[in-house]
């Protein structure tokens, strides 16, 4: 493992249950600059859970969350945001009655002069980056709902991209795409890996985890199986650790 | 990410004269539905009038005018229930609330505040508006917090609301009637004195044409600025025209009505003159002017503050809202407490303009008030809803409720007729938006 320079993020031993359940049970994960960490496992494993107790949408019961090596306290998702983590969730989290630029800066608005909302300035930066990552998009006064999957994907994307994220939380973000949209998204993780931003990738398709990830943490029933390089495994190794809940590596 | 590049807007040439026309003005089919909607409802009043009862009451001056002031109440809450709609919740309680707010505000000027600053002293009709105020705020306020904070259903909450402040109002004063009010606080409830009069109706009015065309200049250079698609210059020509020509017509409209005959030499008495045969003009309602303040501060807020911005996006996806670091909470109770304030003003002009606090003042108002904001486009599932469409839902009910007195319909009628309305009014609605789709 890299222990060159302290981890852009480090999860350590956290721990939430919901009703009883331990939804996710001391588990640790690292993120180093310019790496992709695919998040893996069964529906229900925890990994959800777990990248939510980093964008502040759940507070984790016990554990600890440090950035640059700094400990943070990260209790809502603004707290999150303060510390230059942006998520992309699985349901896009977007507003589907507003247009793309209201969401891109949903609670983060330009203000103009007057205390006002800046809506053209807001629409003008909209068009920039959409020309920058989508440059078919044209939709700039329809509600999202009015958008296509993959156009509605952009707008996700465009949110998380626009703010200077230096942590980036993708939850299955080619889930609901087409292939072509989906190698769209894969281009754009090694674009952002190169401007030296760490990703956390949820990922189901195996074949994308050993395309785009560096290193591949697998969870199950909330516990953390093992971490590996995704150049040290196989296909094989990984899909046991989903399915068996065992490191093969790992000899008993 | 994306494959479909035919989602440009299609270039004028290839629509019909319709289609190429509202696109040019940005004109909302809405708005148009309503306003034609409205023009049926007054001209088929007006014409039934003229054939049955051998004369037209409904498009005369002193009808319309009267209709601006019935309308006034209902419309400023109505904006209030906008938000409260957008947001998934509902507001069961504005008439009881009316009802208790009314009763302070009519106690405190008739009752205990002569005893404190003297009878008739000038500031007890502010004094009383002020608590009116604070005291619906914080109605709302608390019903807001029960909702958001305790997590009671809006329904729940505002049906006990509607039980609890009627029986405020009534246990306020035993039942009794409360009146008569202060008479500058009566002013604002209309009437030939509470109207300001021809000069100062064509003083708003030309104010009102300035800010039409001064808000279409700012759109133009901001677009301008910006490099966005432009209306054209006879888009825009027109539009400031028909807006212009619709203030001037209401200035034309409400200055020829004039004072009754007895007003008119009361007046004469008081200021000493022999005014007989003169003829004086209502001008703007007090309570209208507060309408259409209530109106534009309102819509202002929706599309220009952060906070009218979340009220939409936790209307259109509360999870969405909180995940982009809104607190959806506190949002949710300052709408309700802004309903409250609302109703406190349509309290005031309810209370002033019957010239006495009753504890059954404001009965049955929440309905119509939803009835206003859903026949004015908000939808009930949440998310959408607009100001300007409230007011004419509050329009359009009012006119069809004072159409049906006029011609004589009993009101067993009246409510059937505006029970069928409101459903059809939402049906149609359900169509439009499966057509736009």
């Amino acid at each position: 493992m890299t222990q060159k320079h302290t981890p852009l993020v480090n999860l350590k031993n956290i721990s939430i249950s919901f009703g009883g359940i331990k939804a996710v049970d001391k588990v640790s994960v690292d993120l180093y600059p310019g790496e992709v960490v695919g998040l893996l496992g069964h529906n229900g494993a925890g990994k959800s859970t777990l990248i939510k107790c980093l964008s502040g949408a759940y507070q984790a019961d016990a554990g600890e969350i440090f950035i640059n090596g700094k400990k943070v306290i990260i209790n809502n998702p603004r707290d999150a945001r303060d510390q230059n983590i942006e998520t992309i969730y699985q349901t896009l989290a977007l507003a589907d009655n507003l247009d793309a630029a209201s969401n891109l800066f949903l609670g983060r608005e330009l203000i103009g002069p007057g205390g006002f909302l800046d809506e053209s300035k807001m629409e003008a930066e909209t068009r920039k980056i959409m020309a920058r990552l989508n440059p078919n998009f044209q939709k700039f006064n329809e509600p999202v709902s009015a958008l296509s999957g993959g156009q509605r994907q952009s707008v996700a994307i465009a949110r998380a991209v626009y703010f200077d994220a230096k942590i980036l939380i993708m939850d299955e973000p080619t889930a609901a795409l087409g292939p072509q949209e989906s190698e769209m998204v894969s281009e754009l993780i090694q674009q952002l890996k190169k401007q030296g931003l760490g990703i956390f990738l949820i990922e189901h398709d195996i074949h994308n985890v050993m395309k785009l990830c560096d290193r591949a943490s697998v969870m199950k029933n909330g516990l953390l199986v093992g971490t590996e390089r995704v150049g040290d495994v196989t296909e094989d190794d990984i899909l046991s650790m989903i399915i068996l809940g065992k490191n093969p590596k790992v000899k008993v | 990410m994306n494959d479909d590049s035919k989602n440009e807007p299609p270039s004028s040439s290839q629509m019909g004269f319709i289609a190429r026309f509202l696109n040019d003005t940005e004109i909302d089919t809405r708005l148009l539905g309503m306003l034609g909607a409205l023009a049926l409802i007054w001209g088929g009043f007006h014409f039934y009038g003229v054939v049955f009862n051998n004369f037209g009451a409904f498009l005369t001056p002193r009808n319309l005018w009267n209709l601006s002031v019935q309308t006034s109440s209902i419309g400023i809450m109505a904006t209030g229930m906008v938000l409260v709609i957008v947001t998934r919740n509902i507001d069961l309680s504005v008439g009881s609330m009316i009802g208790v707010i009314a009763m302070a505000m009519g106690l405190l000027q008739v009752e205990i505040l002569p005893q404190i600053v003297g009878i008739g002293h000038w500031s007890i009709w502010m004094m009383a508006v002020i608590v009116g105020l604070i005291f619906g705020t914080l109605i709302g306020a608390l019903h807001g917090w029960l909702i958001a904070y305790r997590e009671i259903p809006a329904f729940i909450v505002t049906l006990g609301g509607l039980m609890v402040w009627r029986g405020m109002a009534f246990l306020s004063a035993g039942g009794r009637t409360i009146s008569p009010v202060d008479g500058t606080f009566a002013l604002l409830g209309g009437g030939p004195y509470g109207a300001i009069g021809a000069v100062g109706s064509w003083a708003v009015g030309l104010t009102a044409c300035l800010g039409v065309a001064y808000t279409i200049y700012a759109g133009r250079k901001s677009r301008i600025k910006h490099n966005f698609r432009l209306r054209p210059k006879w888009a825009e020509a027109m539009l400031a025209l028909v807006g212009c020509s619709a203030i001037i017509g209401a200035v034309l409209l409400v200055n020829s009505y004039p004072w009754p005959k007895g007003i008119v030499r009361q007046y004469g008495a008081k200021i000493g003159q022999d005014l007989e045969g003169t003829f004086i003009s209502h001008g703007f309602a007090i309570p209208v002017l507060i309408l259409i303040t209530v109106g534009i501060l309102m819509t202002i807020l929706v599309t220009r503050t952060r906070f009218g911005r979340y009220v939409f996006a936790i209307g259109g996806n509360p999870e969405a809202a909180a995940l982009a670091g809104i607190d959806t909470k506190w949002v949710t109770m300052k709408v309700f407490a802004l309903m409250g304030m609302l109703t406190a003003v349509a309290a005031v002009i309810a209370s002033a303009r019957l010239n006495s606090a009753t504890n059954a003042l404001g009965t049955l108002d929440e309905l119509y008030v939803i009835a206003a904001a859903v026949i004015g486009g908000t939808s009930l599932s949440g998310g959408v809803g607009k100001i300007y469409g409230a007011i004419l839902g509050a329009l359009v009910m009012q006119s069809l409720q004072s159409g049906m007195v006029l011609i004589g319909f009993d009101s067993a009628i009246q409510r059937i007729v505006v029970g069928v309305v409101l459903v059809l009014a939402v049906y149609l609605d359900i169509l439009y938006n499966k057509r736009v789709k």
